[in-house]
């Protein structure tokens, strides 16, 4: 069984149709790309996975569980971790508070205990601490934990957010554009980044980009998008002399 | 290094290290002093009594009488409070560093229970000053209630005074109907000895009425953020005013009194405290954490699992909640309400104090309520111009620090009871 399956995903904006029968099957273990110009739909395809809007027509299944009709925080709690592309950090937050507030799911306490500070509160708030700072030291910002997110470095800003992703330990991984607005050499750690994550927390990753670059490095599959439909889907050699994609890109030749 | 600045690098190097029961001992010692001293020596300055507020009173009524009432506040208070602060510095920081190692609960009672020792003894000179902390205690409360969800949730809500309202009536009414004489509701049900320990059911139903109408306010305003919610909870304040005025069971605009006086210093002292300690342990928890991150953006919280719905929900009714309990204190404390006191000027002390103190901040909310009381007594003279002033001040407040005094800062309770680290002596 796949780890997560679209199955005919079609979405109508009003009259406009934002994606086309979008099908997708990601296993376990496996990192897929998506890739496409800007407006083909993309970031529309990861809101409707996430719950944030609902497909119009079509399934979305996490290990044989349908997804659709669920909040997103309900389908985030069943492990489905995503990140943004201008990453909405909580900008009065420090480091350490975004990443043990993605525990939310995690917690056994309930409002009482919350509110009077029982025996289970504390037993709950010292391991999210201590898991929070853990994922904190992975990503390399564990120096940050006590500041404000807006105070860091953009490339720190981005692991914040990864930290924070993985917090509430999904089984896939959707990385909306990670390296937006990154230089080259950030470009290239992140690709050590996202291939570290993937192998110590064996999380499935679907991640959209711009930069050929970085799906060719990470992904042994992808798929382009244009106008909502995907136009190709192959290995990412494939993809890349595909002439429909170079089209979608650079645009055809006989311009008149 | 001239003079002046090594006064104050030694001062500060001296007071930078006085833990919190330090201070407190000193307070005790100020206000011991005062009621044994206080009338002899305001009689010996020529002063007509004991000055209520540390003279703030007096400046704009007797100007005259204000030296004296600077000498008197020196020598009572400060002089008392800096001497025993600042020569008990390192006991008191050992005593406090040996509480440290015991449960928290043990030190927060003996500085809680020290503080209301000196509450007591300060209060029992003068009514007004009994009638002024009571009136803060209650105003902390709802300070800090309205900051769970104007400043820790990020929404603008006005509907507090309707809160307030709906929590003073239940628990007036309960304590009327069931343990006192009165006009509304005729001969109490149960016997008047038992009212005093049922108080805080009354008190605990008035709070569950406001949190009731917090549910009536949340549901249709789920969906609008910002201004609309602002909207829908002042029209909220209104309908409740209304209905009130319109009620003649309870009153209507003729209002409820004859509330039994059970609104004691040690009843209201507990109910604040109590307020303080849960608001905080709930808001540095990481289900209050949400609160914040639903706050910061919504989308972003509901991807990281927070049920923001719930999380909203809880806010507001919880925020209500202790608007409601903050009501019943009101309501027998001055034994006599009617729905227009919980009107559009309510909601303006109440934003004044919360906005002037800090959004997001416990120790905020507590300094707003506190300086906001304070200055809306010393301005009384002026009458309507108090209500120029204050309003220009918080315009100031507005300018200059946006979120207000002591905003985004949390309260550690460990922390502030703890000792005080040496600083190295320059």
């Amino acid at each position: 069984m796949a780890l997560l399956q679209v199955d005919r995903m079609t979405h109508y904006f009003g009259g406009l149709q934002a994606v086309g029968s979008y099908s997708l099957r990601i296993n376990p273990g496996e990192i897929h790309g998506l890739i496409g110009p800007n407006g083909a739909g993309k970031t529309t395809v990861f809101n409707l996975i996430t719950g944030i809007h609902t497909p119009t027509e079509g399934g979305v299944f996490l290990e044989g569980r349908r997804l659709i009709g669920l909040r997103p925080h309900q389908i985030a709690a069943l492990g489905l971790g995503r990140t943004f592309q201008n990453m909405l950090l909580w900008r009065h937050m420090t480091v350490l508070e975004h990443v043990k507030v993605a525990h939310y799911a995690q917690i056994n306490y309930g409002l009482l205990s919350a509110l009077l500070g029982s025996h289970r509160r504390y037993a709950d708030e010292a391991f999210i601490e201590k898991n929070s700072l853990h994922l904190l030291d992975i990503f390399d910002v564990a120096h940050y934990a006590d500041q404000l997110v807006a105070n860091l470095p953009y490339g720190a800003q981005r692991r914040v957010e990864m930290a924070r992703a993985m917090a509430i330990r999904p089984k896939i991984l959707l990385l909306d554009e990670p390296t937006a607005g990154m230089t080259t050499e950030e470009m290239i750690q992140m690709i050590g980044i996202v291939r570290k994550i993937h192998e110590q927390f064996k999380v499935a990753i679907l991640l959209i980009e711009h930069r050929l670059k970085f799906v060719m490095e990470l992904c042994r599959f992808v798929q382009a998008l244009v106008f909502g439909k995907v136009i190709a889907e192959g290995t990412p050699e494939e993809i890349r002399s595909n002439p429909k994609v170079i089209e979608a890109y650079l645009g055809s030749e006989d311009v008149s | 290094m001239s003079g002046r600045s090594f006064m104050i690098t030694h001062a500060k190097s001296i007071y930078g290290s006085v833990p919190l029961i330090g201070w407190l001992v000193g307070m005790l010692l100020a206000v011991l002093t005062e009621s044994f001293f206080g009338n002899t020596l305001a009689y010996a300055l020529y002063l007509p009594k004991v000055p209520a507020l540390f003279g703030l009173t007096i400046v704009l009524k007797q100007p005259s009488l204000f030296p004296a009432t600077v000498f008197y506040v020196l020598l009572i208070y400060c002089l008392p409070i800096f001497a025993v602060a600042g020569l008990t510095a390192t006991w008191a920081n050992r005593f406090a560093a040996a509480m440290e190692k015991l449960p928290l609960w043990f030190s927060a009672i003996i500085h809680i229970g020290v503080l209301y020792l000196v509450l007591h003894l300060w209060t029992d000179l003068s009514d007004y000053r009994l009638q002024i902390s009571k009136l803060t205690m209650i105003a902390v409360m709802l300070t800090l209630s309205i900051n769970v969800i104007n400043g820790y949730m990020g929404e603008f809500s006005c509907s507090h005074p309707g809160f307030m309202a709906l929590g003073a009536y239940a628990s007036s009414t309960f304590s009327l109907a069931l343990f006192h004489q009165d006009r509304l509701f005729g001969t109490p049900l149960l016997p008047e000895f038992l009212g005093p320990y049922m108080f805080p059911m009354g008190l605990l139903l008035g709070g569950a009425a406001a949190s009731l109408g917090a549910m009536v306010v949340a549901i249709p305003s789920f969906r609008t953020r910002g201004d609309y919610l602002a909207i829908i909870s002042l029209a909220f304040m209104f309908i409740v005013k209304s209905v009130l005025e319109n009620l003649e069971v309870v009153g209507g605009a003729r209002g409820m009194g004859g509330q039994p006086h059970w609104a004691t210093l040690p009843a209201v002292f507990i109910g604040m405290t109590v307020c303080i300690g849960v608001i905080n342990n709930f808001v540095n928890s990481t289900m209050g954490k949400a609160l914040n991150a639903v706050r910061d953006n919504e989308a972003a919280a509901e991807a990281m699992t927070v049920n923001t719905r719930r999380t909203k929900m809880t806010a507001f009714m919880f925020g209500a909640f202790w608007a409601g309990v903050a009501g019943g204190f009101y309501a027998h404390e001055l034994r006599y309400i009617n729905p227009s006191s919980f009107g559009i000027q309510m909601l303006a002390e109440i934003l004044a104090m919360v906005y002037f103190g800090g959004l997001n901040s416990v120790v905020g909310s507590v300094v707003g309520a506190l300086s906001i009381q304070m200055l809306s007594e010393a301005l009384r003279p002026l009458e309507l111009f108090k209500w120029i002033i204050i309003p220009l001040l918080l315009i100031l407040v507005m300018i200059f620090r946006p979120t207000g005094l002591i905003a985004f800062r949390e309260f550690n309770i460990r922390k502030t009871f703890g000792p005080k680290v040496l600083k190295k002596r320059i």
